[in-house]
């Protein structure tokens, strides 16, 4: 994992030092809450609709155990004695006071981490694969790269007021587990015949209203050319981004107004031109942090027998874990996603218990991923049953990886103040209504956003669901079909949307469609594809 | 014309009224000019070499062009005054001198303990530009 040095450390002990500055110029008055806004946001502090709201970072989703911990501290001290996990790989806190933000700042930065640029109309945390560095399929470890990233966006001083916000997702798998071509930037890292890295940039994709694929402007930068690259993605986007209409604000827009190739051919020259500018950090430091990404000591010759003889636990392991490229270990997900609870909270019991089995039998790792889970990444076979004891005993055994209890869900009307509709209670009723048929239905991804701005990815859901306000009550969309990963699609609307009650009816009269025509092997998505949309629409209005 | 609150340069402030980018071309004897967030500031480079002194307006905090259009000015040598005008805040100066701006007119004046504050918040800098400042990789390579 990286460490900061000392530079790293002073950065973030001066940020939380600034914030105090400006947390205190606003509680005296100096400052109005119009000209705090914008400050707080660049600290990832949100006015909701009932308190103040902290987004902290996780860069590219990876924690140690003392960070874990440090979160539930927090969870306890500050909050309400849990915290919820988020599509970005971040943590959120809902009740928090504006007066104690800087010392939760200053917590978060004796245990190197901080809430830098987790909102704001500027580059937002740089988001990778939750298995990087476990994947048998990673090209490489990405992390280093994203670090990378981390650093040479943090106070950039041209793009820290963009038209409008900007995330980044790094991968280095053909299989893409962060949603990449859903960012402004998603980086696919390659080799090319030689065996040299470089980054595959593709550019303008994005959820909200208006959602796109990202296109595939440049296959091959070579890697010490990545930053000065992303700079002038970047540039070109500040200076023509449009800033008139904030629902047209985002890069996606430019790039699909612009057209592919002109956006393409305007990156190209700025490029053209910052590569005489000296901006890219040495390949030295690139090897610097890779260093630091280096395999923990793994065992040896680790045995890769199971006893499947628990079949609770048997189901847990077929369902929750993936393989790893070291002999002898597994990927674990710990589903946040028990049946009929909130989608990716935790309580701080939780979340120092995961801590604990970090330290104890990950090597001191673990991961968020977007999906709302933690990933313990390096868990020796051998201790497989014991740890899914303790998960078990503490409600962190659910297994449901990518099955219909385990939903992506925004907070919604309960806590978000842009929110047209309740998210949560919805994925609670889904869940309770048809966990009992999880196995049965298999692999099939549900998500659900509260509102247009889609934090809850419902356009790349299997089955997604929006929360619109419908002359001032509640309402339902389902789409169908949405998928990320490498053969990224978005969903479609079915037709009219659906009350609470009814929307929960409705996935459950899809997942019965797709039940009944499935073909041998074919996950829902599958079937949905092969048959489209019109015997979904006949039993759902027929 | 908005006189500087802050600057950081030596030499005699111009007195010239600054023109727009559009006329400044065919005005031979400007010497100052004003970029609004709309102007390309890549249209001033064939006349640097008698520009004294440049103005970026900022209308609005928020918006950040003027931050591209002064580091586009440096990148192509230009050593005159780099004046921010408009909604120039304490919260934003630091950034701006780090993309070469190097006077500063704010509408409504700044507190200046705030601002030396501001200027003076981080020691290190991530990232390379036309300041100078070595950024914290060159730091840690030597």
């Amino acid at each position: 994992m990286y460490k900061y040095d000392t530079y790293d450390q002073a950065m973030v002990d001066a940020r939380v030092e600034e914030f105090r500055d400006q947390v205190k110029r606003r509680l005296e008055g100096h400052i109005t809450e119009d000209q705090f806004k914008p400050l707080r946001l660049m600290n990832g502090l949100y006015l909701q609709l009932h308190a103040y709201m902290l987004r902290v970072a996780v860069p590219y989703g990876t924690l140690s155990s003392a960070q874990m911990r440090m979160l539930g501290y927090i969870a306890d001290k500050y909050d309400r004695g849990y915290g919820h996990f988020t599509t970005r790989q971040n943590i959120q806190y809902n009740w928090i006071k504006l007066e104690d933000a800087p010392d939760i700042l200053a917590d978060l930065a004796s245990v190197e981490m901080h809430a830098i640029q987790t909102s704001g109309n500027c580059i937002r945390n740089t988001t990778s694969d939750q298995y990087a560095g476990a994947a048998a399929d990673e090209v490489i470890d990405p992390r280093p790269y994203a670090e990378l990233i981390r650093q040479w966006s943090t106070f950039h001083p041209e793009f820290s007021f963009l038209p409008r916000k900007f995330k980044m997702a790094v991968i280095a798998s053909d299989t893409d587990r962060a949603a990449m071509r859903l960012h402004d930037i998603g980086i696919q890292l390659v080799k090319n015949d030689a065996g040299e890295v470089g980054a595959a940039f593709y550019v303008g994709g994005g959820m909200g209203r208006t959602p796109m694929v990202a296109p595939c402007i440049n296959p091959f930068v070579p890697i010490d050319q990545m930053i000065t690259y992303s700079e002038a993605c970047l540039r070109v986007y500040n200076r023509y981004g449009r800033r008139d209409n904030k629902y047209k604000a985002r890069i996606k827009i430019l790039v699909h107004e612009l057209g592919k190739d002109e956006y393409t051919r305007q990156v190209e020259a700025e490029f053209a031109h910052l590569l005489t500018q000296g901006i890219e950090p040495p390949l030295a430091e690139l090897h610097r942090i890779q260093a630091q990404f280096a395999d923990p000591a793994f065992e040896a010759g680790a045995s890769d027998d199971l006893d499947r003889s628990d079949p609770d636990f048997a189901l847990w392991v077929d369902t929750n874990c993936v393989v790893h490229k070291q002999p002898g270990y597994i990927a674990v997900t710990i589903s946040l996603k028990p049946v009929g609870g909130i989608p990716g909270d935790a309580s701080a019991d939780q979340i120092r218990l995961m801590a604990d089995l970090a330290r104890d039998h990950s090597f001191d790792e673990l991961r968020v991923t977007h999906a709302q889970n933690i990933v313990l990444p390096h868990v020796k076979k051998a201790d497989l049953y014991g740890l899914w004891q303790q998960l078990d005993a503490a409600g962190l055994g659910t297994a449901n990886l990518d099955r219909i209890g385990d939903i992506i869900a925004c907070p919604g009307l309960d806590y978000c103040s842009l929110a047209n509709a309740r998210s949560i209670p919805v994925a609670q009723k889904i869940s309770e209504r048809l966990s009992d048929r999880s196995e049965a239905i298999g692999e099939l991804k549900l998500k659900i956003s509260g509102c247009i701005n889609a934090c809850g990815h419902h356009h790349a859901g299997h089955i997604g669901i929006l929360g619109v306000d419908r002359k001032g009550v509640e309402n339902y969309q389902l789409l169908l079909g949405g998928c990320e990963g490498a053969d990224t699609s978005l969903g479609q609307i079915t037709g009219p949307g659906f009350d609470e009650d009814g929307i929960v009816d409705a996935v459950e009269k899809a997942t019965e469609v797709y039940l009944s025509t499935r073909q041998d092997g074919e996950r829902f998505l599958d079937t949905y594809r092969r048959i489209g949309m019109a015997p979904f629409k006949e039993a759902l209005y027929g | 014309m908005a006189e500087p609150q802050f600057r950081f340069r030596d030499d005699e402030p111009v007195g010239d009224p600054a023109v727009t980018v559009d006329s400044f071309g065919e005005q031979s004897n400007a010497a100052a000019v004003r970029i609004e967030p709309g102007d390309d500031a890549r249209d001033l480079l064939p006349h640097l070499d008698r520009i004294r002194l440049v103005e970026v307006n900022f209308p609005v905090f928020g918006d950040g062009r003027g931050y591209s259009a002064a580091r586009l000015l440096r990148e192509a040598g230009y050593a005159g005054e780099l004046r921010a005008v408009g909604d120039v805040l304490v919260d934003q100066i630091a950034f701006m001198r780090r993309c070469g701006f190097d006077a500063f007119a704010p509408d409504v004046p700044l507190n200046p303990a705030d601002a030396e504050a501001a200027f003076a918040r981080f020691d290190h800098v991530y990232q390379p530009t036309t300041d100078g400042r070595a950024p914290i990789w060159a730091l840690r390579h030597g």
